[in-house]
């Protein structure tokens, strides 16, 4: 009995130090995938390893030897012992795995849900798995539905809508403001790496200028260099507001850099463009009064805190109907696996059929032979419609039959109704 | 027969609003791309009814308070379909949509009046009046509309509270843009309503401007607007003062559309417009 098989580990599962043996090395994908190659044991494999996870899948019929045989060279690879390994290891079986892993390229199973990395890592070391031919049948298919759930996945629910980092949060929160950040101008008041990741983020999204502005004017250069933005002194931090659209903040000033005051006098020259504060400092760099001004928005470290609460709360909630979709596919996906168990049958049958006819034709070619090669074409499509529509029904009701628990009755009276040679069969549905 | 045009329009328009209600609950593009097409078989069949009214009174259906209010609806799904096909901003029809349906339920269950023209109102510098009013009008609806929506996402975003409202709703800068366009090609409209009417005015009785209280609140409503957008071009207002402006500018409008004719007398009053 054929068997697929997922071992692995995650981010649950197992400490950063165990999951970072493997990740670090980007030969030991093709290592594992000759060593699944040259098993007897395991017929295709795949091989996962991220700095979150490493995963194995594999197809067996022997699932204790594989198991096993293929534990102890992962975890060699580790250079741990295979009891090390196997606390933090998790082993799905068949419909478990397929939905394992239908999980894990949906990104149901990530640290963040919804992270867009994986799938595209899931490809990466499918890829793998093509390119060193560990992948047939059944691992084919499997990886295509597991890319088809994830598309499906990602355009059908919000799993992947709402930013849930700072950075992300404030530039879609900009997007809300702004509508588009191109020919906007940035302003970074102080640094730090969460400010500087917030000001990296907004430029990449379109913002076309930055200003970087510290206590220290060298500092202000140096980070200015980084973005190919401009220096300021802090002197000139009410000239720069008039100009500016986003406002970064995050100074270690004790009081509020930027006041109510500030601002208005900055408003008189700003013809009431709207200016949107990102204040990332604590304690705050921007009076939260400046915030009740018309056209002014203020977020502080708080406020974005809570933006991403809410924003993992409805990934959550989507996540419920991600889920909903996995089970469909995995449905799916068990119902192919059924068919399978047909298709040696079948083959059998239709090769059969094919032997009968080729041998009929070479007898009765001598008789056939003051046709013209037209007329010859002819008695052979005729021979070959008519032996195909006999032969339908059966192959229809076997297909038909796929999954209940009679197949195997039926597979039988097939098999002796049409004298197949069980021998050349794969033993799986015996 | 024209029951017949006028009540698919109505039947049309009540589906599209309640269609669009669901989008922007559900957010399913083929909840919007279904309700964008019964509002279009509204808008055709309203065109129908529109026309043979025209064809049976020899003039603009717009001389009873239920006609004004349909012709009014007309116009602004019409002005609506024209900015959904530029701004491609589908959230706008579940506001338009709604507010259009909500005019012909309250034309709806108005009587109907029929009775013989005035043959003083068949004549084209009424239609050009009534057409350019109402096109400006449509327009002018739709900054209001867009100026709610930019009130109710300004406040969202400044007590963050960033829920579903938030999400559906579009961005400041969008919003605040299809306000300020609404009201840049409403404006002109509006002016050139004023003029052909009295224009007509002038035609018809023989004076230019009669200080009339439709007439006196229109102009209001003119300079109203006028200030806004001189508000917006000179001293660069935008955002929260102009969408409470122009809240402001459509209800004096609306008022002078409904009210003055209802309240006030004069010729415009609908009591006079359908004396013969």
């Amino acid at each position: 009995m054929l068997k697929l098989i997922n071992m692995g580990m995650n981010h649950e599962t197992a400490p950063v130090s165990l999951r970072e043996c493997l990740a670090t090395d980007p030969d030991n994908t093709p290592k594992v995938l000759s060593c699944m190659r040259n098993l007897t044991s395991v017929n295709e494999g795949l091989f996962l390893s991220t700095c979150n996870r490493v995963e194995t899948l594999f197809t067996t019929e022997c699932p204790h030897e594989a198991k096993t045989a293929v534990l102890s060279y992962v975890s060699g690879l580790a250079g741990m012992s295979p009891e090390a390994f196997q606390s933090s290891l998790y082993t799905h079986e068949d419909m478990e795995a397929v939905r394992h892993i239908f999980q894990v390229a949906s990104s149901l199973d990530s640290m963040v849900i919804g992270e867009p990395q994986i799938l595209g890592q899931i490809k990466e070391a499918y890829y793998h798995a093509t390119r060193e031919k560990t992948s047939g049948v059944i691992l084919n298919r499997l990886m295509h539905r597991a890319f088809h759930v994830a598309k499906r996945v990602r355009s059908e629910t919000g799993i992947c809508g709402a930013a849930v980092s700072i950075s992300y949060a404030a530039v879609e929160l900009a997007k809300k403001i702004f509508h588009v950040l191109e020919g906007k101008k940035a302003l970074l008041v102080g640094a730090g790496e969460m400010a500087e990741l917030a000001a990296r983020n907004l430029l990449s999204n379109g913002v076309s200028a930055l200003v970087v502005v510290n206590r220290t004017f060298e500092r202000a250069v140096r980070v200015a260099q980084q973005f190919d933005g401009q220096a300021a002194s802090f002197d000139e931090l009410t000239t720069q507001l008039k100009d500016a659209d986003i406002v970064i903040t995050s100074t270690a000033s004790a009081e509020c850099v930027i006041t109510r005051s500030m601002v208005k006098q900055a408003f008189k020259k700003r013809r009431n463009r709207p200016l949107f504060f990102i204040d990332i400092a604590v304690p705050r760099d921007v009076e939260p009064a400046v915030n009740d001004l018309n056209n002014v928005y203020v977020y502080d470290i708080d406020d974005l805190k809570g933006v991403i609460e809410l924003n993992m709360a409805q990934r959550q909630e989507e996540a419920i109907k991600a889920r909903r979709i996995v089970d469909e596919e995995v449905v799916k996906f068990e119902q192919w696996m059924e068919t399978l168990a047909v298709v040696p049958t079948i083959v059998a049958l239709r090769t059969k059929a094919e032997s009968i006819i080729r041998a009929e034709l070479k007898r009765s070619s001598s008789a056939l032979g003051e046709l013209t090669a037209s007329q010859r074409a002819v008695v052979e499509t005729l021979t070959r419609s008519a032996v195909e529509k006999v032969l339908n029904d059966p192959i229809l009701f076997l297909k038909g039959k796929a999954g209940r628990t009679t197949l195997n009755t039926y597979l039988d009276t097939t098999k002796r109704l049409f004298g197949l040679d069980t021998h050349d069969m794969d033993g799986e549905h015996e | 027969m024209t029951l017949i045009w006028f009540n698919s329009a109505l039947f049309f328009e009540l589906l599209a609003a309640g269609g669009f209600i669901v989008f922007i609950i559900k957010q399913q593009q083929w909840v919007f791309r279904i309700s964008y097409w019964i509002l279009v078989a509204g808008l055709i069949c309203h065109t129908f009814f529109l026309a043979y009214r025209y064809y049976l009174l020899g003039t603009v259906p717009v001389l009873d308070l239920k006609s004004a209010l349909s012709v009014f609806a007309w116009s602004i799904i019409g002005v609506y379909l024209i900015i959904q096909a530029r701004f491609k901003l589908r959230v706008l029809g579940s506001f338009v949509a709604p507010f259009a349906a909500f005019l012909m339920i309250v034309s709806s269950v108005m009587p109907w009046k029929t009775g013989p023209v005035n043959p003083l109102y068949k004549s084209l510098w009424l239609t050009v009046h009534v057409g350019t009013i109402f096109i400006g009008d449509g327009l002018l609806a739709i900054a209001f509309l867009a100026a709610i929506m930019y009130l109710i996402q300004e406040r969202q975003i400044k007590q963050k509270r960033l829920g579903s409202i938030y999400t559906r709703l579009p961005s400041l800068a969008t919003l605040d843009r299809i306000n300020y366009h609404a009201i840049v090609y409403g404006f002109p409209f509006l002016t050139a309503g004023m003029i052909t009417g009295s224009i007509y005015a002038q035609y018809a009785l023989g004076t230019y401007w009669r200080w009339d209280p439709k007439e006196v609140w229109s102009l209001i409503s003119w300079l109203f607007y006028a200030a806004l957008l001189h508000q917006r071009l000179a001293a660069g207002w935008q955002g929260r003062r102009a969408a409470v402006l122009s809240i402001i500018c459509f209800l004096i409008l609306v008022f002078t559309f409904v009210g003055v004719s209802l309240l006030m007398g004069g010729y415009h009053s609908f009591s006079s417009l359908e004396a013969v």
